[in-house]
């Protein structure tokens, strides 16, 4: 297939330039200008102090660089978790694993924990709630349930039991100090990530992402189903852990820096489905790019939408519940 | 290359399901499965693909067992043709058959060139090779059939196990099918299917298994092992068997 590997060559060079623009774009763009012109200076001597080095090195750069991480590695774990689950519908954030890193996390602000353990309470709260959906899933399914549905409902269950857990924290935090920390985290955004945070999150971040896009080709035989999967020489429970912790791994860092931020990887893979095809070859890395472009631009707008910054959280719940309404029609019809 | 089944019992928890099994299928051979629904096909095929456990007996390839093999030995010896079927995500046809090669290639590591050229041959052989570019989801149930069997092909497999390949299809298809086993068991493969047509059993088959209620009931070359009384006996239906011309037989069920 010459032909359509160079498209897919084309398309992927297309997503970089875009990437690489909105990057720039989004490091220009806001209320105090640090023309292009200035970068070379500021770049050259990292221990400026005047104005325009601090934001564009303090602020504006650790931001970017984390909505480009953020988006890029929730939308790569989404992809590999439709993969892995056989189920179009299915993401961290649908299946509660974003509520159990939430409530972790929340009970290590609550505790006063450091960034880092933290995000170690996050992990293990995601991997609780995904290896919880997991069994209670598969259980349901053994059970006669319809396998897709199945998974859904016990991960929107999960996801209200993360919820509940989470307002428990909250009321019983500190109304002065700590319900703020908690309250302001949990609706998603990256206004306050500094570049001591972004430090933190993005080892784990990266530490999870990279496996899975090493996997990529596996999860095409995996989401063949589990027979068929060890038919084909694979074995499926390895692959199926490594996804799992990587995914719990991304929801815990992800969670820590910028709070719940909704519906990206459920939306992302299925654009980047429609972009480059259903091969996980070509579906993880575009994911990437996608999930980072988008978030980068939700950013952008959250930052200049208002004269009062608006919670990213918030408006990729606004974008992503539309679209995937729109998607979810989409397919009836196609089927029909 | 020889699969022995010696005597294997096998079912799911403690309940067996198939009793006391044993035949064997050599290189160049088609061995067909009959029986009625609930037979024990499919926990058959489980346990010879190394999905079940036996709790008795065991599977041999070339007198070893292979209780204890690898997936990927299993799967470089053992390929598997399941019915076909609607994955969940619209792959291309190359990249289905591609699937196969995940045996020979690295965890992390994807099919290369020599892969696709591989591939490429499997659809050729099937006379499929203008499908490569096509949706999988989009194709229809004789095509797709094609498609798996093409799989089964690439991963280079010495024998096949085909789960019922012409059910589902219309009569041109099923004939297809039916033609390229023949073809792939004249190259030195060995074929071992299930089906719910003894008439296919004939055009085939160089041994047929009769199961009923997870037993073999018979099992020889078709002349022997397909008679009225066995047929019977296994679908519990009135039937008899008559001469086509050109020394095919065929099964006439009665109706009333």
């Amino acid at each position: 297939m010459p032909a359509r590997a160079s498209r897919t060559g084309w398309i992927f060079a297309a997503l970089w330039a875009a990437l690489v623009a909105l990057t720039i774009g989004s490091l220009l763009f806001g209320r105090y200008s640090v023309p292009l012109q200035s970068w070379w200076g500021i770049l050259s001597d990292p221990d400026s102090t005047g104005l325009p080095g601090i934001v564009l090195m303090q602020v504006r750069l650790p931001r970017v660089l984390a909505a480009l991480l953020i988006g890029g590695a929730l939308s790569v774990s989404g992809a590999a978790f439709q993969g892995l689950f056989r189920n179009p519908m299915a993401s961290p954030d649908i299946l509660g694993a974003y509520a159990g890193a939430g409530f972790g996390a929340s009970l290590g602000i609550l505790l006063g924990f450091s960034i880092v353990g933290i995000q170690l309470l996050g992990l293990v709260g995601g991997l609780a709630a995904m290896l919880l959906v997991w069994t209670l899933g598969s259980t349901a399914t053994r059970m006669g349930g319809d396998p897709t549905l199945t998974l859904i409902l016990v991960g929107i269950i999960m996801r209200e039991a993360g919820m509940a857990l989470i307002r428990l924290t909250e009321y019983v935090a500190d109304p002065h100090g700590k319900l703020a920390a908690i309250t302001f985290w949990l609706v998603g955004g990256l206004a306050a990530v500094t570049p001591h945070d972004l430090q933190f999150a993005a080892i784990p971040i990266l530490v999870g992402v990279i496996p899975l896009l090493l996997l990529r080709w596996r999860l095409n035989v995996l989401s063949f189903g589990e027979e068929e999967a060890k038919a084909l020489g694979v074995n499926p429970w390895r692959i199926r852990i490594v996804i799992i912790v990587c995914s719990a791994l991304i929801s815990a860092a992800v969670v820590s820096i910028a709070g719940m931020i909704m519906w990206v990887g459920l939306v992302i893979p299925h654009l980047a489905r429609m972009v480059v095809g259903a091969n996980h070859k070509a579906l993880l890395p575009a994911s990437f790019l996608i999930g980072s472009i988008y978030l980068l631009l939700v950013d952008d707008c959250a930052r200049g939408l208002f004269a009062l910054e608006v919670p990213l959280g918030i408006l990729t719940s606004l974008v992503g519940v539309p679209f995937f309404l729109y998607l979810v029609f989409r397919t009836r019809m196609a089927r029909a | 290359m020889n699969l022995s089944v010696e005597h294997v019992t096998a079912g799911y928890g403690s309940k067996p399901v198939i009793f006391d099994i044993s035949m064997a299928l050599a290189s160049g051979e088609v061995l067909c499965l009959l029986g009625a629904n609930g037979s024990g096909k499919t926990t058959l095929f489980k346990a010879i693909l190394g999905l079940l456990k036996p709790s008795a007996g065991r599977i041999c390839v070339d007198g070893e067992d292979i209780a204890h093999w690898s997936r990927q030995r299993l799967a470089k010896t053992l390929g598997y043709v399941p019915q076909a079927h609607t994955p969940p995500f619209a792959f291309r046809v190359l990249d289905v058959v591609l699937m196969a090669r995940s045996v020979h290639t690295g965890v992390f590591s994807s099919p290369g060139k020599r892969d696709i050229v591989i591939a490429e041959e499997a659809l050729e052989r099937l006379s499929i090779a203008r499908l490569a570019g096509e949706l999988y989801t989009e194709l229809s149930g004789g095509e797709r059939q094609l498609v798996l069997i093409a799989r089964a092909l690439a991963q280079q497999a010495q024998m096949l196990v085909l789960d019922e390949p012409t059910s589902n299809l219309d009569f041109g298809n099923q004939m297809r099918v039916l033609r390229h086993v023949n073809e792939l068991a004249q190259s030195g493969l060995g074929l071992l299917m299930t089906t719910h047509f003894p008439d296919f059993a004939f055009r085939c088959a160089s041994q047929v298994a009769l199961m009923k209620q997870g037993r073999i009931l018979a099992l020889d070359r078709p002349e022997v092992t397909l008679t009225q009384a066995s047929l019977e006996a296994a679908y519990e239906t009135p039937l008899r068997i008559a001469e086509a011309g050109l020394g095919m037989r065929v099964v006439v069920p009665k109706l009333n």
